[in-house]
């Protein structure tokens, strides 16, 4: 406050505020992007390079070695086949959660703004309500409902020959994640749809047109920002989750990649290979740093959509 | 049996009464205008007729079928909306085309329909855009060849002119009138714009609060308003509405008008009353329009009731093609409309002619005509 006063009173003062300013916003910076440096600078260096020398000092002889090492024989529990397998599992994963979660929040929001019935507000405050229920609540009645599934997925193997993926721990993660990301992704496309334009939805039911094809012709090819929007979020969330991974798929086959980054972290075979383990991080961070600059453009513009208009 | 019927059509939401009983029919290939101050419910007449707002009471009939429970696609309608509705993410040919795609009507067929609507609107050389590069006249036109294309049972037009600037709205006008005139098509239409409505329709209804207060041709409504509402709301400058009173004189009704310090005017009871004789004493309001106050010169020479009242001038508004004189009576301020070249100095007192034969009289108290 002061600072912009003195500023505003002359262009000396104006000069000094702003120094000032950006020196500060520097040092954040710093502070904020140091982890960073030191996660990549010690990626690329070799174990006695880590144990005699600086932190910060960059690599002498940059080499790949730890990248493919945590890639593909770093060891996560008894295993040792890298993280490989698991980064798969959370592709595997995050796709499905991420593209059904989005559909339905669509839909929902089209729903909710177009097609309004008696009781619409209540509705979406209930869904609402669902973006601030704290995770740690619904971890125990959840493992409830995914025993169940496993029951019901081992009774259908026996009668019918096979489970249709019930009792299966990416799907059942898969279920977790569409549940809970539902709240948000409604709430994304409802306010983006209350915002559309209701005419041209009144002229494609002049036109004939469905309730699916209202949707699929006219909506849904005018929501590209919210879609990229609420892809990233949910994209972001999912592949960044641990409570849930741990908890539902915390061992075997299925477990995603951020429990097995923190089980390669946990394994120690003797030495600690700090670099290793800072390639696997920097493996489990990229797909979320490879959507945000891919869509980030149009992150910053769909929320400033929202903002605006919601 | 009319082509479109509208039976005693209620609107309700909730306890707020949006129409209160409307009664309008039309016949095969007119045009009715639906005018009246926003809030009218006019839109939400419209909507009903095409569907897309539910009635609460009453009958929506349609070349002899009853269309109330019909989706709107399934009653033949087309409609063209005041933000025109274009879908943003088709091309004016993917938008003039989606109605007879979603129809199932062949491809070859919808070229066929395009091409021949393109070349009534003169749109063929933007096909191949998308509505957000078009202009406002051309997305007025898009949405029309929209509606055009299908060759339904009754037109719709939601305010369709009013994002337009001045100029474009009186060639769209036109324009529309043409194509009504070219396609015989029966057309429905919604317009605040009194202008628009006395030149565009065959039959003006007009709405105030959820009523109908006048139904009839362009011509009953302008010179034989049934109350003072549409007197009122219809022409512009808009009707001169005088109190005066009523009284007999020589044995004829005449009307008594106050003039500022001037003592008072008497005037003969115009000859469209149709209470006669009114009582003496009661009071009236006499309206009569800004044309049928005039010069001597200007006035109408096959005038049977013709009436020379000195007034003082106000205010002279030249309007070009017309001065406009504003002087005091019954203690209102009165517009005359004189031809271009009259001479006429505010202060100055000067002969007005009164046209007693477009002149009306209205109850002041029910606001209708006697």
């Amino acid at each position: 406050m002061s600072l912009a006063a003195a500023g505003g009173r002359r262009a000396g003062g104006l000069k000094a505020s702003r120094v000032v300013i950006y020196s500060l916003l520097a040092v954040f910076a710093v502070i904020y992007l140091t982890p960073l440096f030191v996660m990549l600078v010690t990626s690329f260096k070799t174990m006695p390079e880590i144990q005699d020398g600086n932190m910060l000092d960059l690599p002498r002889a940059p080499t790949l070695a730890p990248w493919a090492r945590a890639w593909g024989e770093a060891c996560v529990g008894l295993t040792c086949a890298g993280i490989k397998g698991y980064f798969w599992n959370s592709i595997k994963m995050v796709v499905p959660a991420v593209a059904i979660s989005t559909a339905l929040g669509a839909l929902n929001g089209y729903v909710l703004t177009k097609w309004r019935f008696k009781g619409h507000t209540l509705v979406f405050g209930l869904m609402l309500f669902a973006c601030f229920i704290p995770f740690q609540s619904v971890l125990l009645p959840m493992a409830t409902i995914l025993g169940n599934f496993g029951r019901f997925g081992g009774s259908l193997e026996n009668t019918i020959g096979t489970s249709l993926g019930f009792g299966n721990a990416t799907e059942n993660l898969v279920f977790v994640h569409v549940v809970y990301g539902l709240g948000f992704t409604t709430l994304f496309f409802r306010n983006y749809y209350e915002a559309f334009p209701t005419e041209l939805v009144r002229a494609a039911m002049v036109d004939g047109a469905g309730f699916f094809q209202i949707f699929r012709r006219i909506l849904l090819p005018n929501s590209l920002p919210i879609i990229v929007v609420t892809v990233i979020y949910q994209f972001t969330n999912i592949w960044n989750d641990f409570l849930f991974a741990s908890a539902y798929a915390g061992t075997g086959d299925a477990m995603p990649m951020t429990v097995a980054l923190n089980n390669v972290v946990n394994t120690s075979t003797g030495v600690v290979e700090y670099n290793v383990n800072m390639a696997a991080a920097m493996i489990a961070a990229l797909p979320t740093l490879l959507v945000y600059v891919v869509a980030g453009r149009y992150f910053v513009r769909g929320l400033m959509a929202g903002a605006v208009k919601g | 049996m009319a082509f479109l019927e509208i039976k005693n059509l209620q609107k309700r939401f909730g306890p707020v009464e949006i129409l209160k009983g409307i009664d309008i029919d039309l016949d095969r290939g007119g045009f009715l205008v639906l005018v009246g101050p926003s809030g009218c419910g006019k839109s939400t007449l419209l909507n009903t007729i095409a569907g897309l707002e539910t009635i609460s009471g009453g009958e929506i009939h349609i070349d002899g079928h009853m269309v109330n429970d019909l989706h709107p696609s399934k009653r033949d309608i087309a409609m063209v909306f005041q933000s025109y509705a274009l879908y943003p993410n088709m091309t004016v040919k993917g938008n003039i085309a989606f109605g007879m795609e979603m129809r199932g009507v062949p491809k070859a067929e919808r070229e066929k329909a395009i091409a021949s609507v393109a070349k009534t609107l003169q749109i063929g050389h933007l096909l191949d855009r998308k509505p957000s590069q078009l202009s406002g006249g051309q997305r007025q036109r898009v949405a029309m060849g929209r509606a055009l294309v299908r060759n339904p049972r009754v037109f719709l037009f939601d305010e369709p002119l009013s994002n337009l600037d001045a100029k474009l709205r009186v060639d769209m006008r036109t324009e529309i009138k043409r194509l009504h005139a070219a396609t015989g098509k029966t057309i429905v239409y919604v317009t605040h714009d009194q202008i628009e409505a006395m030149t565009l329709a065959t039959k003006i209804a007009v709405l105030k609060d959820g009523e109908v207060q006048q139904v009839g041709t362009p011509s009953e409504i302008y010179n034989h308003p049934a109350n003072l509402f549409v007197a009122d709301f219809m022409g512009s400058p808009a009707m001169n509405l005088i109190e005066a009173e009523a009284a007999e004189e020589n044995g004829r009704t005449v009307l008594k008008l106050t003039r500022g310090g001037q003592g008072d005017v008497t005037l003969a009871a115009p000859a469209t009353l149709t209470v006669s004789p009114l009582a003496a004493g009661r009071s009236i309001i006499l309206g009569i329009r800004p044309e049928a106050i005039t010069d001597r010169e200007g006035a109408d020479r096959n005038s049977r009731a013709l009436e020379m009242v000195d007034g003082l001038v106000d205010v002279v508004e030249p309007a070009g093609s017309d001065t406009f004189v504003v002087t005091q009576l019954g203690g209102k301020a009165i517009t005359a409309r004189m031809r271009s070249d009259t001479v006429v100095k505010p202060g100055a007192t000067f002969p007005f002619a009164f046209n007693l034969d477009k002149a009306v009289v209205f109850d002041p108290g029910t606001g209708r005509r006697l």
